[in-house]
C-alpha cells in the first residue's frame, strides 16, 4: 500500500540521516495551526451545546475539544458542528417530511418522521463522523479552508432506517447510478450553490447506510441535523447530509459544485479502496472512505512526568470500516514501538479505544507517538500526503514530554 | 429561521435578520456583547476594511479571514475572492474586488 511504503521510506530516511538514531520528519514534529487560527478561536457554547472550539460563527463551525474524546462515544452536546451555508432553519418535527424521488424512482413518496421510525426496521450502529477537513489546519504548507485541529470528528451510536429499505419501497429503478441528498439548509443568497451531495448506488444499497433519527439514544441535536441525517459509515462526513429533506435517485451523476469541484482528492495519491467511479475525472476523485488514523487523548505537549512512576497513554483509533488491527506506541520518540492494549470492540466503524502504560527510566526530553494499522495493512503516515484541500491528514502524532 | 436570526433573538429580545444585519450588528453589539461584538471586532483597521466587512459578512462571519492567516500570498487571496464571486455568487461590485484583495493581502497575507 502506498501508505505503508511511505512509512517504510520515512523510517529509512530517518535512520540514514541520524546514523542510527531516529529523527522525526518535519511533519511529525508538527507545523501546528496557523497563528491566526489559534488567535481567532475561542471556547464558545452554541444553544444546546457545551463549550466547543469556535472556528467560525457564521456558518457555525465548532470543534470538539480533546478532553471529550476521553469517552469512546462522543457526547451529543460536545459533538462537533460543521455547516457550509448559513440559512439553517429550526425544524419542527411535526412539519418535517422527507421527499423520496428522482428520475430513477418509480413511486415517489413523502415520509413523516413517524413513518420513517415506524415503517422501516430500525438499525443501530456505532460510527465515526469525521469531517473531510479534520486536521486541515495542520497541513504543511497551510491550505485555505476551515482551519480544523484534531476535533472535527465524533463517534456516536446512530439509529435509523436503512436507506435501501426506503429506496426499495419507492421503487428504485435499475437505471440509478447515484443517490443524492439535500438538506433544509440554504445559502444566504440564491446564487450560492445549494449543498447537495450524492453517493454511488452501491454504497446507498449497503446495509449500514442509514437515515438516522437518533444519536446516542436521543433525537439528533439541532446542530447535528435534527430531525434526520444521512449516515454513511466509513466515509467522511461530507456525505452525512444533515436536516435531510430530499433523497433523489439519479440516472446520471449529480453535477453540482459540492460534487464536481469540492471535496475532491488527487487520484491515486491515497491508499483508499472505495471508489466513486461516476464522479471521477482525469485528475481527481471524490473523497470517500476515511484513512486509518489515531488520536492520543490524554497527553499535552510539554507535560512533565516523574522518572520511575507509571504513565498511562490513552487514545482512540479508527479507519474506513475495515477495522483496526493494532495501535503501536513509542515512548522514546520513535526508536522503539510497543503494541497498545485495545479496548472493547463497538463495531468496525467505531472509535476503538487503546491504552499503553510505561515507566520512564531516564530523565530528559522525549516524545510519545502512536500509530494505528488496519486490517487492510494500511498504517498512518509519518509524512503528510499533501493535497490542496488538506484532506486525509493521518500523520502520526508526536507529543513531546519531559521526564524529571 | 437562519442561525443569525436565531442568535439575534436569543440576544435579549432583539430581533434582526440578515442581510440588513451589517448595520444592525453594529447597533446591537453593545447590547448583546458576546458573539456579535466579537464578530464585529474581528478585522484589523486599515484601508478597505469596511468594504471587506460589508461584502464578506453578507454570507459568512469575517472570522474566516484571521483564521486563514497569515499564510496566503496575494495570488491565494485573489483566488479566494474570485471563487466567492464566480462560484459562490457573491454580489461584489467589480471595483471593490481589488480593494478587498489588497486589504486581505496587506493585513492577512504573506508576500
Amino acid at each position: 500500500m502506498q501508505q505503508r511504503r511511505a512509512f517504510v521510506q520515512a523510517i529509512g530516511a530517518g535512520w540514514a540521516l541520524a546514523g542510527g538514531a531516529w529523527i522525526a520528519p518535519r511533519a511529525v514534529r508538527g507545523a501546528g495551526l496557523p497563528q491566526g487560527a489559534t488567535d481567532s478561536a475561542a471556547l464558545d457554547a452554541l444553544p444546546g451545546k457545551l463549550a466547543l472550539i469556535r472556528r467560525s460563527y457564521r456558518p457555525p463551525n465548532y470543534e470538539t475539544p480533546l478532553e471529550a474524546f476521553d469517552s469512546v462515544l462522543t457526547a451529543n452536546d460536545r459533538f462537533f458542528v460543521r455547516w457550509h451555508l448559513d440559512n439553517i432553519p429550526r425544524i419542527d418535527a411535526r412539519e418535517w417530511s422527507l421527499a423520496v424521488g428522482g428520475d430513477a424512482i418509480d413511486r415517489p413518496l413523502h415520509l413523516t418522521l413517524d413513518q420513517l421510525k415506524q415503517g422501516y426496521k430500525p438499525v443501530e450502529l456505532v460510527a465515526v463522523c469525521q469531517c473531510s477537513g479534520n486536521r486541515r489546519g495542520l497541513s504543511d504548507p497551510h491550505v485555505p479552508g476551515v482551519q480544523w485541529g484534531y476535533g472535527a470528528m465524533g463517534n456516536a451510536r446512530w439509529k435509523g432506517a436503512r436507506l435501501k429499505d426506503v429506496l426499495a419501497l419507492a421503487g428504485l429503478k435499475a437505471s440509478a447510478v447515484e443517490i443524492a441528498f439535500d438538506g433544509a439548509d440554504e445559502p444566504v443568497i440564491d446564487r450560492t450553490p445549494d449543498f447537495v451531495k450524492s453517493i454511488p448506488i452501491w454504497k446507498a444499497q449497503g446495509d449500514d447506510t442509514l437515515i438516522a433519527y437518533e444519536m446516542n439514544g436521543e433525537p439528533l441535536p439541532h446542530w447535528n441535523g435534527f430531525p434526520a441525517r444521512i449516515i454513511v459509515p466509513g466515509w467522511t462526513a461530507t456525505y452525512w447530509v444533515k436536516q435531510v429533506i430530499a433523497i433523489n435517485a439519479l440516472a446520471a451523476p449529480e453535477r453540482g459544485f459540492w460534487m464536481s469541484t469540492a471535496y475532491r482528492i488527487p487520484k491515486h495519491k491515497f491508499p483508499v479502496i472505495d471508489r466513486f467511479v461516476s464522479q471521477e475525472s482525469e485528475q481527481t476523485t471524490p473523497i470517500t472512505e476515511m484513512v486509518v488514523n489515531s488520536l492520543i487523548t490524554n497527553l499535552t505537549a510539554g507535560q512533565r512526568f516523574q522518572k520511575g512512576s507509571a504513565v498511562v497513554v490513552k487514545g482512540v483509533a479508527w479507519d474506513g470500516g475495515y477495522g483496526i488491527r493494532a495501535v503501536d506506541v513509542s515512548t522514546d520518540d520513535g526508536r522503539s514501538w510497543r503494541a497498545a492494549a485495545l479496548g472493547a470492540d463497538l463495531g468496525r466503524y467505531s472509535f476503538l479505544s487503546w491504552q499503553h502504560v510505561f515507566t520512564p527510566a531516564e530523565t530528559g526530553s522525549t516524545a510519545v507517538l502512536a500509530r494505528a494499522s488496519n486490517r487492510q495493512g494500511a498504517t498512518q503516515t509519518f509524512e503528510l500526503i499533501f493535497n490542496p484541500a488538506g484532506y486525509h491528514n493521518n500523520v502520526v502524532q508526536r507529543i513531546p514530554i519531559q521526564v524529571v | 429561521m437562519s442561525f443569525n436570526e436565531y442568535r439575534s433573538r436569543s440576544c435579549e429580545g432583539h430581533t434582526t435578520s440578515w442581510p440588513g444585519a451589517a448595520i444592525a450588528t453594529v447597533l446591537l453589539a453593545g447590547a448583546c456583547g458576546g458573539a456579535l461584538a466579537a464578530e464585529q471586532d474581528a478585522l484589523k483597521e486599515g484601508p478597505g476594511r469596511d468594504v471587506v466587512q460589508v461584502n464578506c459578512s453578507r454570507c459568512h462571519s469575517t472570522d474566516y479571514i484571521p483564521m486563514n492567516s497569515p499564510f496566503m500570498k496575494r495570488a491565494a487571496w485573489e483566488a479566494t475572492v474570485n471563487k466567492m464571486v464566480k462560484v459562490m455568487g457573491a454580489p461584489i461590485r467589480p471595483e471593490d474586488i481589488p480593494i478587498i484583495i489588497e486589504y486581505l493581502t496587506k493585513y492577512y497575507g504573506v508576500e
